[in-house]
């Protein structure tokens, strides 16, 4: 392999009909890290994964996954990756552990019902491996899916949406294994709808917009490109003025006012702000303080943001 | 072993399963001409021309050749049900032959329909039916069974791929219950009038019982037959061959790009 990227894709096109799903789409993961896939729906996620899964064929552009050309070699591709999600699934129709030797022996692992039992004691599914996998919980149904990508070691493993519907300690299970497959060298690409998981788990994060890239970088990075938000509270409606025109003094950014809970806010992309620094200020100024904060921004915050996403929680950070 | 005899004999070990846990369908389809056959042969064969018993002789190759042509109700139903469910886009992340899906579902498809023959056949040696030619002759007429049932499932795999949904391929392939009907499978042809006698001789389903029956020894060729039916095995076999040129490939294409 003479690339270091795991995923490299420049251009990629794809149209449904009238609908331009991908519009230049360019990727880099670096080999062994985890990228997020964030975006509003219908911002091309799913096409993207379909794509690099040769699912669907691009329109135009290219790329390579784990050095293998997406277009050239479809096979060499399927042999390096793995897919989980909410299109490739199991078969609800076989029980778990025909699932896994199923796809073991596809694969062509060697000790193909040896590999099926591995997975299923890892994935705590041993007990219920002889009943259907339609009967399974939401829980248990995505782990077997996940244990089925993971027959032969993946170079690169695609997981679309892995942990949408599930309660907290399925979806913890779910994210300490793409945690311990990472630190083992896996490249993860991952789609999903919760900011939190991205925040957990990516290494870098690709926000999508209208079928491309519009803006990468690790999460940190992206947070800083929106600002933190400081806000003071003050002890009574008369002093707010005030206090704006010290916020509007050390951040720059037009402030906010909530007239009920007689707080002041603006955004700051300075990072010499500090809190300490903040309230000193605001004292030497003479402004009745009763609590003040410098809130780094979410990613949620990030995702409002960045993508242009139609929705009322905008006054958070704008 | 070839990777793709590998991946269909996997595929084939994956329908078989699925058959075990959910029986339902096979044992309907395969009973319901065995009801037919007590229906059709007792209460029809009453009003016929043709005595009650010589009925059922004739009856009972209608009936197989029926059943097989329920292949393609089968084939559209198990192709709809995988293609509208997310295993069948991890099976085309895999590196696994295109063709070994649809191969797998068809050979499955087969071993369990040969096996369904014996039901029917020993209720029609109860009512009477007999193996009338030789031995090599009914093994024939069990062989052109096979690749009859064979021909027409691809037909089934192909529309229930291209289908909606399932609930629409159940609907379709319900439909095709009508094909026998319009054929010689439960009535001799003799009688019906010119134009429909002539559709009624060019569905494949007439070709291939007139040949079962023939090789069975259970009923001689008709006179004046179109030209399938005057020469029934060849034009089995023909028929068979033409199916499976066309559906088949179309078939495997049509799975391999998922309509993409």
């Amino acid at each position: 392999m003479t690339s270091t990227y795991a995923v490299l894709s420049e251009g990629l096109e794809k149209r449904f009909g009238e609908v331009h799903a991908l519009r230049g789409l360019d990727l880099a993961i670096a080999e062994g890290t985890v990228c997020g896939l964030l975006g509003p729906n219908g911002a091309g996620k799913t096409t993207a994964v379909r794509v690099l899964t040769t699912l669907l064929r691009p329109d135009a552009g290219s790329a390579r996954i784990a050095g293998h050309d997406l277009v050239r070699e479809p096979d060499a591709v399927r042999r390096a990756i793995g897919v989980t999600g909410q299109f490739a699934s199991v078969d609800g129709d076989l029980t778990g552990r025909e699932n896994l030797r199923l796809f073991a022996k596809l694969r062509r692992a060697p000790k193909a019902h040896a590999r099926a039992d591995d997975l299923l004691d890892r994935f705590e599914l041993t007990e219920a491996a002889g009943r259907l996998a339609s009967t399974y919980s939401g829980g248990m149904r995505r782990r077997l899916d996940l244990a089925a990508s993971l027959i032969t070691r993946p170079a690169v493993l695609f997981l679309d949406e892995p942990t949408t519907g599930l309660d907290p300690a399925s979806r913890n299970q779910i994210w300490q294994a793409v945690r311990d497959l990472a630190a083992d060298g896996t490249t993860v690409l991952l789609t999903t709808q919760y900011l939190e998981e991205a925040d957990q788990l990516a290494d870098d994060i690709a926000l999508l917009d209208e079928g491309r890239v519009a803006h990468s970088g690790s999460p940190a990075t992206l947070k800083a490109l929106i600002g933190s938000y400081a806000e003071v509270v003050v002890a009574h409606a008369d002093a707010m003025p005030q206090a704006a025109v010290v916020l509007d003094q050390l951040t720059g950014g037009e402030p906010h006012f909530d007239h009920e809970r007689h707080a002041v806010g603006s955004v700051t992309t300075d990072p010499t702000l500090t809190l300490p620094r903040l309230v000193r200020e605001l004292d030497a100024a003479g402004v009745p303080l009763l609590d003040a904060s410098l809130r780094p921004p979410s990613l949620d915050d990030v995702f409002l943001r960045l993508t242009d996403s139609p929705t009322d929680r905008k006054d958070l950070v704008a | 072993m070839s990777a793709l005899a590998y991946d269909t004999t996997a595929m084939l070990g994956r329908q078989l399963q699925r058959v075990r846990h959910n029986p339902g369908l096979l044992i309907l389809t395969q009973t319901m001409p065995i009801t037919m056959l007590l229906f059709f042969g007792y209460v029809f064969g009453s009003a016929l021309a043709m005595p009650g018993a010589e009925y059922r002789s004739f009856l009972v190759p209608g009936l197989l050749v029926a059943t097989a042509a329920n292949g393609i109700m089968t084939g559209m139903f198990e192709a709809a049900r995988d293609s509208h469910r997310g295993v069948m886009d991890r099976f085309r992340t895999l590196p696994m032959s295109r063709a070994a899906v649809p191969l797998g579902q068809a050979a499955s498809d087969l071993v369990l329909t040969t096996a369904g023959m014996v039901p029917l056949l020993l209720v029609g040696l109860a009512v009477g039916w007999r193996i009338e030619g030789t031995a090599a002759e009914a093994v024939a007429a069990v062989a052109l069974l096979m690749l009859f049932r064979f021909a027409m499932t691809w037909i089934g795999i192909l529309l229930g791929l291209a289908s909606q949904s399932e609930e629409a391929a159940g609907q379709l392939g319900g439909a095709t219950f009508i094909l026998p009907l319009l054929s010689n499978a439960y009535i001799p042809t003799d009688n019906l009038p010119g134009w429909l006698r002539t559709a009624a001789e060019w569905n494949p389903i007439s070709a291939v019982t007139t040949a079962v029956r023939d090789l069975f020894g259970n009923a001689p060729v008709p006179e004046g037959a179109a030209w399938p039916v005057a020469h029934p095995v060849a034009g089995s076999l023909a028929w068979c061959a033409v199916l499976i040129a066309v559906f088949l490939p179309l078939a495997v294409r049509r799975y391999a790009t998922g309509g993409r």
